[in-house]
C-alpha cells in the first residue's frame, strides 16, 4: 500500500508538470488555433534563466521563479509577435512546422548559452522530505503540486471574471465577431503567448529543482505533455489538467511496477506510455475526454 | 500552320510526362550526368554525401505523397525508414536473397506497417495526427531499443544486405575490365533507384489516383461528396508513402552496414519535413532538389566543421556549439524562413524562374 501511494504521490507530481505544459498548449491553441511544439524550448529556456537569476545572480529562489516565468512570458510574446503572427491564416501544416523550426533554433541556442552538463539549480527544497506515516513525501514534489493546483486555480478564476479572460474566450469562440466587439486580436495572441510561455517555465523551473537537475533534455517532457493535452482535448483548458494527471499517474505507476508487471514489454516502459494511452484514448474518443467535436462544413 | 509548342490543347497533352522538347532533352542530360559523375568524381566522401542525398531523395518522394499531395502531417517518417532497415537486415542479411528481393521485402514491410498506422489518419486529422505520429517515433523508438533479436537493441545490428543483382555485385562492380569502388556501385544502385521511384511517383500524381489525393487534401469530406474515397486514398497514401520509406531506410542499412536505433529519431523525421518544406510541397522534382540541399548538409557540415568558426569538432572541444546543434539549429531555421518567405520552396522558385524565361521578354 505504501508503496502504491508513494507512486501515486508521484504520479501526481509529475502529471502536474504536465498539466501546466498541457495548459499552455491548450491556451494557445484556444485563441490562436496553433499547436506549438515550441513549448519545449520556452520550458527549456524558463528553467535555465531561474538558473542564471538563482545561481549566478543570487536571488532567492521564489522571485527566481517570478522573474524566469516574466522573462519568459516576454520571450514567448515576442515569438508571437515577430515569427507566428506572419502566419495567421496558413493552413495548419506551415504554422505547425514553424513551431517545430522554432524549437530546432531555441535549443541549440539554449545549449549555446548554458552548455550541455547537468547544472544544479540552488533552491531550498533540495531533497528534503516530509514523513506522514509510512510515507516520505519530497517537498519538491509537494510545492510543485501546490503551486500547480494554485497557478490552475488562478488560471480558471483569470479566464472566467477577468476583462481579458473574457476577450480571450470571445476570441477562441469567434475571432470575427470578438473583433467587432472592439477585442484587440493581437493583444489576445500576445498575452496567450505570454501565459503559455509563463506556465511552461514555471513546470521547468519545478522541474529543474527535482532530483534531475538542469539539462538541455528537459525540453523533451513537453513532448511528454502532448498526450497530455491531446487526452484532455485540444481545446479544454480543464481536460488538460484531467489529461495531465492522469498521464502522470500512468506512468509513474508503470514506473513504480515496471519489474512485476511491465518487464514483458522491455526496459522503461513508462516512457512510452503516455503515447500508448493517448493512442488508446483516441480510438475510443477521437476528440478528447473533454474536447468539443469540431463541426466541419464543406 | 503548326501551333506554339507550349499551346496545350487536348487534356491528354496537359498530363503529358514531358511537356515541352526541353523537357525530354533535360531529362536525357540528367540521366547521362547520373552515369558520368561516378567516374569524373571519384572522391569517396563526395560520393557517400551524393549516395547519402539519393537515398533521402528517395524517403523525401515518399513523404511528399503523403504531406504535400494527401495533406497527413505525419511526424513519424523515420520509423517506416528504421523498419525498412532492420527488414535488409533481415531479408538481405540473415535470409540472404538477392537485391531486387530485400528491397521488396523491406518495400513490402514498409506498406503493412503503413497499413496499419493509416486507419489512425481516417479518425484523426491535422493536429490529432501530427501529435500520434509524433508518439509513433516513441513507440518504435522503444520498440527497436527492446525487440533485440532483430535490432540488437541499444547498440545496433549490422546489415548484412548485400547489392547483388545475379552475378553482378554492385558493391565491387567489374565492367568491360574495369573495377568500379564500392561507393561508385552505390551511387548508380541509390541514384536509378531515385529515377524509378520518382518515375512512378510522378506517374500516380498525374493520374486518377493523384487527383483524387490532391481531392483529399483540399478538403477530404468535398473529395467524398463528389465521388472519391478518401479513406481508402488516405490509407492508400500511407502504405505507398511508408513503402518507399522503407526502401530508403533498406538502402540506407545496407549502404551503412550498421544501424542502431538513435539512427530514427524525431530529428530524422524532421530533416525530411525541411527536405519537403526547403524543395516544395506537393512536387516530385521538389523532393529530390531539396534532398539534394538539405540531405547533403549534415555530411558537409561535419567535414568542414573545423573551418567554419565557433564549432566544437568534438565533445568539450572549443566553440560554443557542436556540430549536432548546429545541423539542429540549421533546419530549424530552413523550415522557418522558408515557410515565412517561401512557402513554395525550391521547386517553386525554379516555377517562377522558368515562367520568366518562357515569355521573355513579355514576361510580367
Amino acid at each position: 500500500m505504501t508503496t502504491f501511494l508513494t507512486n501515486v504521490f508521484a504520479g501526481l507530481a509529475l502529471g502536474s508538470t504536465y498539466a501546466l505544459v498541457a495548459l499552455g498548449f491548450v491556451v494557445i491553441y484556444k485563441s490562436t488555433g496553433v499547436i506549438n511544439f515550441a513549448q519545449g524550448g520556452l520550458l527549456a529556456l524558463g528553467a535555465y534563466l531561474g538558473y542564471t537569476f538563482s545561481n549566478n545572480l543570487v536571488i532567492a529562489f521564489g522571485f527566481a521563479i517570478l522573474l524566469a516565468c516574466v522573462a519568459a512570458a516576454i520571450v514567448g510574446a515576442s515569438v508571437e509577435r515577430m515569427v507566428l503572427r506572419r502566419m495567421v491564416g496558413q493552413p495548419p501544416f506551415a504554422v505547425i512546422m514553424i513551431t517545430i523550426g522554432l524549437l530546432f533554433v531555441l535549443e541549440p541556442l539554449i545549449t549555446a548559452i548554458w552548455g550541455f552538463d547537468n547544472l544544479p539549480v540552488r533552491n531550498p527544497w533540495n531533497i528534503q522530505t516530509v514523513q506522514i506515516g509510512q510515507l516520505v513525501l519530497g517537498v519538491r514534489d509537494l510545492w510543485t503540486i501546490g503551486i500547480t493546483a494554485a497557478v490552475v486555480i488562478g488560471f480558471f478564476l483569470f479566464f472566467r471574471y477577468s476583462r481579458m479572460g473574457l476577450a480571450m474566450r470571445a476570441t477562441a469562440f469567434d475571432p470575427e465577431a470578438a473583433l467587432a466587439q472592439g477585442i484587440s486580436a493581437r493583444r489576445v495572441y500576445a498575452t496567450s503567448w505570454a501565459i503559455a510561455a509563463a506556465l511552461a517555465a514555471l513546470a521547468g523551473i519545478t522541474l529543474a529543482a527535482g532530483p534531475g537537475g538542469l539539462q538541455p533534455s528537459i525540453s523533451s517532457i513537453a513532448l511528454a505533455a502532448f498526450p497530455a493535452m491531446i487526452l484532455g482535448g485540444l481545446d479544454s483548458p480543464a481536460g488538460a489538467v484531467l489529461g495531465g494527471v492522469i498521464i502522470g499517474l500512468a506512468e509513474a505507476l508503470t514506473r513504480g511496477y515496471q519489474d512485476q508487471l511491465f518487464s514483458w514489454a522491455g526496459d522503461n516502459v513508462s516512457v512510452i506510455v503516455p503515447y500508448v494511452l493517448m493512442i488508446l484514448i483516441l480510438l475510443i474518443r477521437p476528440y478528447g475526454l473533454l474536447g468539443t467535436k469540431d463541426v466541419r462544413r464543406i | 500552320m503548326r501551333p506554339h509548342r507550349n499551346l496545350v490543347r487536348s487534356y491528354a497533352q496537359d498530363l503529358r510526362l514531358f511537356g515541352s522538347p526541353m523537357a525530354k532533352v533535360g531529362l536525357v542530360v540528367m540521366l547521362a550526368t547520373l552515369l558520368v559523375l561516378p567516374t569524373v568524381v571519384q572522391d569517396d566522401f563526395w560520393l557517400s554525401v551524393l549516395i547519402y542525398s539519393g537515398i533521402t531523395a528517395i524517403g523525401a518522394v515518399g513523404l511528399n505523397l503523403l504531406t504535400g499531395y494527401t495533406g497527413q502531417i505525419s511526424l513519424g517518417h523515420a520509423f517506416f525508414i528504421g523498419a525498412g532497415a532492420y527488414a535488409a537486415a533481415v531479408f538481405g542479411g540473415d535470409l540472404g536473397l538477392p537485391l531486387p528481393l530485400w528491397l521488396l521485402a523491406a518495400a513490402a514491410v514498409g506498406a503493412l506497417l503503413g497499413g496499419l498506422i493509416g486507419p489512425f489518419a481516417l479518425r484523426l486529422r491535422g493536429h490529432y495526427l501530427a501529435i500520434v505520429t509524433l508518439g509513433l517515433i516513441f513507440i518504435g523508438e522503444h520498440i527497436w531499443r527492446n525487440l533485440r533479436d532483430v535490432t540488437g537493441g541499444n547498440n545496433g545490428t549490422s546489415v548484412g544486405a548485400q547489392a547483388t543483382l545475379g552475378p553482378v555485385d554492385l558493391g565491387a562492380l567489374k565492367l568491360a575490365g574495369e573495377t568500379y569502388s564500392r561507393n561508385q556501385g552505390y551511387f548508380w544502385l541509390v541514384w536509378g533507384l531515385v529515377a524509378i521511384v520518382a518515375l512512378l511517383a510522378k506517374n500516380l500524381v498525374r493520374t486518377r489516383p493523384g487527383r483524387a489525393l490532391r481531392a483529399v487534401r483540399d478538403h477530404d469530406q468535398a473529395a467524398e461528396v463528389i465521388g472519391v474515397r478518401a479513406g481508402r486514398y488516405k490509407i492508400g497514401a500511407f502504405m505507398v508513402s511508408s513503402a518507399i520509406a522503407a526502401v530508403a531506410g533498406a538502402l540506407f542499412g545496407s549502404y551503412q552496414q550498421h544501424v542502431s536505433p538513435d539512427d530514427w529519431t524525431l530529428l530524422l523525421s524532421i530533416q525530411y519535413i525541411a527536405i519537403i518544406i526547403v524543395g516544395g510541397l506537393g512536387t516530385v522534382f521538389g523532393s529530390i532538389l531539396g534532398a539534394i540541399f538539405v540531405g547533403a548538409l549534415p555530411a558537409l557540415i561535419d567535414e568542414y566543421s573545423s573551418a567554419i568558426p565557433g564549432v566544437a569538432t568534438e565533445a568539450g572541444g572549443d566553440g560554443f556549439i557542436s556540430v549536432f546543434a548546429l545541423n539542429q539549429a540549421i533546419f530549424g531555421l530552413l523550415i522557418v524562413l522558408f515557410l515565412v518567405f517561401e512557402p513554395r520552396g525550391l521547386a517553386g522558385i525554379w516555377f517562377r524562374v522558368k515562367a520568366y524565361f518562357k515569355a521573355w521578354p513579355f514576361s510580367y
